[in-house]
């Protein structure tokens, strides 16, 4: 189970702050608090704190700041792919492109970068009329970015098809669509395209975030999915995490494995 | 139209653990012997690479051992001298390694003290040119005083040093760190014990790449199955980065191959087995062998006749692969 740390997002009042302020800290702090919580991949996203045009920029920025102190991949949050791109360059490790929907011209702007960079890219169960309301229409879509990876070249593991989760408070009937189209996307191709939600959407709102969340992923994980976007210092949805994948015996058990999930 | 090879392609390796030490290294040896490093399973050589060769560690005691004749007879007058008899395994038999079994330390037996286990490692250090493997006689509180002296005594000469087991590791463990050693990790053909041993003895502070996994195993007829499948398992999870489970195995084949009933009795007694010096020679070779297969980086033998047959096994193996 691949944990994506979601705290790096200029919505947040201190990550919005620090950008303006070019502030390297709270990006370094919290790169290195969820490292320490279990992330694999450190999710950035600016959020609306720079104007678009500024962007290329402050994403050039905070991948410098966040690998001073991280050798964790980054997960690069934005739909403006300029931005992305002149990112990307900068990255270590091979990158996440987060994200892509199944609409042609953004798949033939992101696609081909990220078989240029070595990258992973996240794609969306969705198009410009928005999120189908079913799993059938969720798969069709998935298919779309299965068939396109195989066209430019990228290898299927990474491809993360995203079924795009939303909060139960107000869409419950997705929850269990989300659940089935999880199960067919992992039978789309050989090998099979990876998976992954923004965890925490399911939640939004709702007085029991934690209980929602972490119920839910183990959920989600019975039936496919292979990363998430979450608060990766929520220690029991990591703890679930972490046992989830010991019960579908995806890697072996040993009485430490609480603490080796948590090793990088 | 042509067909295209599946090929399977693993995200991680079998971690590397490096065996001994020259005079620039800081140790006394000839040359050292680096183990695993391989990205494939055993000998799929079209999947991957075999970075380094199996290597065969023979077994020598410091006392006697209470082998059967025919194994005795192969090495005429050493076995007396652990230091002799260590040098006719590597210059007459080809041995990579010498393993030194203290078995004289056991307290139900000669009592050897520490310090005379560790003179004996000491003798076999200069006798020889290769990288040494030393383990007690399996009484924990007697091996983890043996040890911490053979390591002390020995310090800089990167020894693979044994036994850690789950209720007996940190001594061995401790005195390894101390004195730049390696350890081997000891679990009862249990792949969750392996792991959770792993996890103990790297939170010590020894890093992974000191440590050596041994899986321990059933002798041809006797459970050689068992060990084949938990091997398997854990090469899969080194294979798949799991990296509690990615060190380098060794297999104590000639012990466990020669406490078989098939190698030790005689024609007379069981008429249809046929010779003894041939059967034996065998067993051991053919548990040998499946282990090979299975991902044994380090074979512990002991008959020098079944040795050359799994030296022409290993090279026939590594040949293919390189060809």
């Amino acid at each position: 189970m691949i944990i994506i740390g979601e705290r790096i997002n200029g919505m947040f009042k201190d990550i919005g702050e620090a950008l303006r302020n070019k502030d390297p800290k709270p990006f370094q702090h919290w790169a290195l608090k969820q490292e320490e919580g279990g992330a694999h991949y450190l999710d950035v996203n600016s959020g609306p704190a720079v104007p678009t045009d500024e962007r290329p920029e402050a994403y050039k920025w905070m991948v410098n700041v966040i690998q001073e102190v991280s050798n964790l991949p980054l997960c690069l949050d934005s739909t403006n792919y300029d931005a992305i791109e002149a990112a990307i360059k900068l990255c270590k490790r091979p990158a996440m492109i987060n994200s892509v929907p199944a609409e042609r011209p953004k798949i033939e702007r992101v696609f081909p970068m990220a078989v240029q960079y070595n990258a992973a890219v996240i794609g969306l169960t969705m198009d410009k009329k928005g999120i189908p309301k079913d799993a059938d229409n969720r798969v069709a879509f998935a298919m779309e970015l299965v068939a396109a990876a195989d066209e430019f070249g990228m290898q299927m593991e990474d491809l993360f098809i995203d079924p795009l989760i939303l909060p139960v408070n107000v869409a419950q009937e997705h929850a269990p669509e989300v659940l089935e189209s999880l199960r067919q996307v992992k039978t789309l191709s050989n090998p099979a395209p990876r998976t992954v939600l923004g965890l925490s959407n399911v939640s939004q709102k709702s007085p029991d975030r934690h209980l929602i969340n972490r119920t839910y992923l183990a959920m989600a994980m019975a039936v496919g999915l292979d990363a998430a976007i979450v608060d990766a210092n929520d220690d029991d949805l990591v703890d679930v995490a972490a046992t989830a994948q010991i019960l579908l015996n995806k890697s072996i058990y040993a009485d430490s494995y609480l603490k080796v999930f948590r090793t990088r | 139209m042509p067909v295209t090879l599946v090929k399977e392609r693993f995200p991680s390796k079998v971690g590397e653990v490096t065996l001994g030490a020259t005079a620039e290294q800081g140790g006394t040896r000839d040359s050292v012997v680096v183990v695993g490093g391989d990205n494939l399973l055993p000998f799929l050589h079209f999947e991957g690479k075999v970075v380094h060769r199996p290597v065969i560690a023979m077994e020598v005691t410091d006392i006697v051992p209470p082998w059967n004749e025919a194994i005795k007879a192969q090495f005429g007058d050493v076995l007396d001298n652990p230091a002799a008899w260590a040098k006719k395994c590597v210059d007459e038999f080809g041995a990579d390694l010498i393993y030194v079994k203290l078995i004289g330390a056991d307290p139900e037996g000669f009592n050897r003290s520490p310090e005379d286990c560790a003179r004996v490692v000491k003798d076999v250090l200069a006798a020889v040119g290769v990288p040494l493997i030393v383990v007690g006689c399996e009484t924990p509180e007697k091996d983890n005083e043996v040890m911490a002296a053979v390591a002390e005594a020995t310090a800089g000469e990167n020894l693979l040093i044994g036994l850690a087991e789950q209720d007996n590791y940190k001594s061995i463990a401790a005195a390894a760190m101390v004195h730049k050693h390696n350890v081997i990790a000891r679990s009862p053909l249990d792949i969750n014990i392996c792991k959770q041993l792993n996890i103990l003895i790297n939170e010590m502070g020894l890093p992974l790449n000191k440590i050596v996994i041994d899986p321990m195993i059933g002798g041809l007829g006797f459970g050689i199955e068992y060990a084949y499948s938990i091997m398997e398992r854990a090469r899969l999870g080194a294979l798949a980065n799991d990296k509690m489970l990615s060190m380098p195995m060794i297999c104590t084949v000639g012990y466990e191959s020669n406490r078989a009933k098939e190698a030790n009795e005689s024609v007379e007694a069981f008429p249809d087995w046929g010779e003894l010096a041939d059967r034996g020679v065998l067993w051991e070779t053919l548990t040998a062998t499946a282990l090979l297969q299975v991902g044994a980086s380090i074979l512990v033998m002991r008959n020098p006749a079944a040795v050359k047959l799994v030296q022409h096994n290993i090279a026939d193996l590594v040949e293919v692969a390189e060809a």
